[in-house]
């Protein structure tokens, strides 16, 4: 009830500030993400999915508030946090006050503190950060701010589904566990050592190893490891060239088990890894693509081939990060100031088009959300990736994963003003 | 046990990819003195080629046509760019061939796009050789061993034991006195050009389904291959085979065998600090081989580089 009035209050200022410049004009997001270097795939097909994500769901429906269109424009980091700051700064330049990123939550980390660094100094032109993709768990409690917001589950949340299917197999006795070495891949091996060691005590942990992030020629050596330690299964965090990498290596060299992964499709991986990974490589991922979750999203899903045949929908994060910064720009009535959008977004519930009720947790802006275990295929694939006939089906379902996950985030909010 | 013979082979396959990549690039500087920023890049064009081509053609054709074709456009690169800019000295060409590794990695992303390329390891060869207590060595390595022996043999006869070798080793050393005795010293260059990019091209055709083929490729092998030649000496050809066999069972045997910092420490009678989360130097002491396995080349280097700093087989110049 606070929130509607706080919320009533803002809209109503907004609306007398934004009288003088009540013609629609364009809304634009800054993309800040690797479009060239190792990375660059991952980045570009992101880009491509919020701008066409941009371009259906909202400017295709008339825009948000009276008409203003959504604009997502693309900086190049580089994966590089340095390099990310100074196209923040370009990006604020430009009056942008929406940022997305996703890849590397090293990026994401220098990102937060930026932002956070920039809305205390600049409370006339503060920013949002919507991250897509950068999953370390700190973002959402250590390191949380009322200027973040995650649409991608944290690395916990998928861990805790993944290790829940792990738990829950007979075969799997020993589990290897690879990553790349910085806060992400650490990240996934803490949690994957402990919720292991809860779920199943008598699992037994026989590698627990981090490489060189985007350095590795050859992962041929790692995957010898794997084989020689008698692995059942790998759990694996790696993204990009690292992920079809590992994962080839670790197929090629005589490994048999399954290989569960958070980003072994699409972006050319799922065509690379072709029939040799088929009900190897298992993912775990929001949004169902195989089956599809609604009839709207499997027209979304063809209007974004028919404008990237090549391309994937392999992130539709992207899609309920742009649907609802619509709704909360919508809901507060204006785009220019954040914190009403920001608050908008907290606690909000949405209906996403891939199935599910989407919950952003107020007390941590972690997006709740369901998760889907997957495995790599081409049997009843009805939207395969890469332009190859394989695809990721999905094989089981944790609803509102980790709805109770624990926060030990102490959120600061803006003095209403 | 079994370990160590697994981890050989593929030490083998790794340090015989780079040799193909260095001994062009160090073949190249021997007679130029040009450092080719843009080697790398040939053999990304390699491997790209030789997917498009695969496509229409399968994989042997491939492997045959897409060095060819490498070898004729870097031996272009030589005739119209290098030659033009040789005249203004080192620095305009240093500049030159890294303008053109950026170049050809955006014409690559440009015209295939910036996914990873489905790639693959011919039918033929996708099978497992053999195996050593369960870890498989595909067939596809065995193959990429022999083509690298192949390829050094063959390069070694002709730079030793043939005419035009003999020509081409003379023109190394003393180009003015070659070229008063009739011989086409600028020719001499483009072709030394063209067979070293072509070789890079080749590396591509055999790595690329093994490592990966996409526009960063080039980017992730580049700075080693300097490194190989660097640590073999600049210009020798058997420095280039001894740098890069060493550097890849070094890096083999390092991602392999967890080897702690805290252990060599202590092994040569440095004890753990107490508390260790406080120390200085926490990062220091928790590292281990795998971690640091890819920049132990660049270590090597710069320990050659202050004690040898002609390199293990380079002659020194002045």
């Amino acid at each position: 009830m606070k929130n509607t009035t706080k919320l009533g209050c803002v809209s109503a200022l907004s609306l007398i500030l934004g009288a003088s410049a009540a013609f629609a004009d364009t809304v634009k997001i800054a993309f800040i993400d690797p479009l060239s270097g190792p990375f660059a795939s991952t980045g570009t097909n992101g880009l491509h999915q919020f701008q066409h994500a941009a371009e259906y769901v909202v400017n295709a429906n008339g825009g948000v508030l009276d008409g203003d269109m959504f604009e997502v424009v693309g900086f190049d980091n580089k994966t590089s946090p340095k390099e990310s700051l100074i196209q923040l700064q370009v990006a604020i330049d430009q009056g942008i006050r929406f940022i997305v990123q996703g890849n590397s939550s090293g990026v994401a980390n220098a990102l937060t503190e930026a932002v956070n660094k920039h809305n205390r100094r600049n409370p006339d032109s503060r920013i949002l950060f919507l991250n897509y993709a950068a999953v370390d768990p700190a973002l959402t409690n250590d390191k949380c701010t009322f200027w973040h917001f995650r649409f991608d589950a944290n690395a916990d949340i998928k861990m805790d589904a993944l290790t829940d299917v792990i738990a829950a197999n007979k075969d799997i006795n020993k589990v290897y566990i690879i990553g790349q070495d910085y806060s992400f891949g650490k990240a996934v091996s803490a949690a994957a050592n402990e919720m292991l060691a809860e779920k199943a005590p008598n699992m037994e942990v026989v590698g627990d190893e981090l490489h060189p992030i985007g350095k590795v020629k050859d992962f041929t050596p790692y995957a010898r490891k794997v084989v020689q330690s008698g692995a059942d299964a790998v759990i694996t965090g790696n993204w990009g060239a690292d992920m079809l990498g590992i994962g080839k290596a670790i197929i090629e060299n005589g490994f048999e088990g399954p290989i569960y992964t958070y980003y072994g499709a699409g972006s050319g991986m799922t065509a690379a890894f072709g029939e040799g990974g088929k009900d190897r490589i298992r993912l775990i991922t929001q949004g169902a693509i195989n089956p599809i979750g609604s009839e709207e999203a499997r027209q979304t899903y063809q209007a974004f081939l028919e404008r990237y045949p090549d391309g994937n929908i392999d992130q539709s994060r992207i899609y309920n990060t742009i649907g609802m910064l619509a709704q909360a720009i919508n809901d507060a009535g204006t785009a220019d100031d954040v914190v009403a959008v920001a608050t908008a977004l907290e606690g909000m519930e949405y209906e996403s088009m891939w199935g599910g009720t989407l919950y952003m947790r107020p007390q941590d802006h972690q997006l709740i959300q369901d998760m889907h275990i997957g495995v790599h295929t081409n049997d009843d694939i009805e939207f395969a990736y890469d332009g190859s006939e394989f695809g990721v089906k999905t094989e089981s379902t944790v609803e509102m994963a980790s709805m109770d996950i624990p926060t030990t985030c102490e959120m600061k909010r803006p003095d209403p003003s | 046990m079994e370990l160590v013979l697994v981890n050989l082979i593929d030490g083998l396959v790794t340090g015989l990819l780079l040799f193909m990549l260095s001994a062009g690039l160090t073949l190249i500087f021997s007679m130029m003195g040009v450092l080719n920023f843009a080697h790398a890049s040939f053999y990304m064009l390699g491997a790209y080629f030789a997917y498009q081509i695969s496509i229409a053609l399968g994989f042997w054709m491939g492997l045959l046509i897409a060095p060819l074709i490498v070898g004729l456009l870097g031996a272009g690169v030589e005739r119209y760019g290098l030659r033009r800019v040789h005249q203004y000295g080192h620095v305009p060409e240093l500049i030159f061939t890294f303008g053109l590794a950026l170049l050809i990695e955006e014409l690559v992303q440009f015209i295939w796009g910036k996914n990873q390329m489905p790639y693959s390891v011919p039918e033929a060869l996708d099978f497992t050789a053999f195996s050593i207590a369960g870890n498989s060595i595909p067939a596809f390595k065995i193959f990429m061993i022999f083509i690298s022996i192949g390829i050094f043999i063959g390069l070694l006869y002709v730079l030793t034991k043939t005419r035009v070798g003999m020509i081409i080793q003379a023109a190394l050393s003393y180009p003015r006195t070659v070229e008063a005795l009739g011989h086409n010293v600028p020719l001499i260059f483009m072709g030394v050009f063209g067979v070293g990019t072509a070789l890079a091209g080749v590396a591509g055709v055999i790595a690329g389904p093994v490592l990966g083929t996409f526009p960063g490729m080039a980017f992730v092998l580049g700075s080693i291959v300097f490194v190989t030649i660097v640590i073999g000496g600049l210009g020798s050809l058997w420095g280039a085979l001894v740098a890069s066999l060493l550097i890849g069972w070094i890096t083999t045997f390092a991602k392999t065998y967890n080897i702690r910092m805290s252990d060599i420490l202590n092994g040569i009678g440095i004890s753990t600090p107490e508390n260790l989360d406080e120390s200085l130097f926490r990062d220091f002491w928790s590292v281990t081989s795998p971690q640091i396995a890819d920049i132990l080349p660049y270590i090597m280097m710069v320990l050659i580089l202050i004690f040898r700093p002609s390199g293990l087989f380079g002659k020194r110049s002045s």
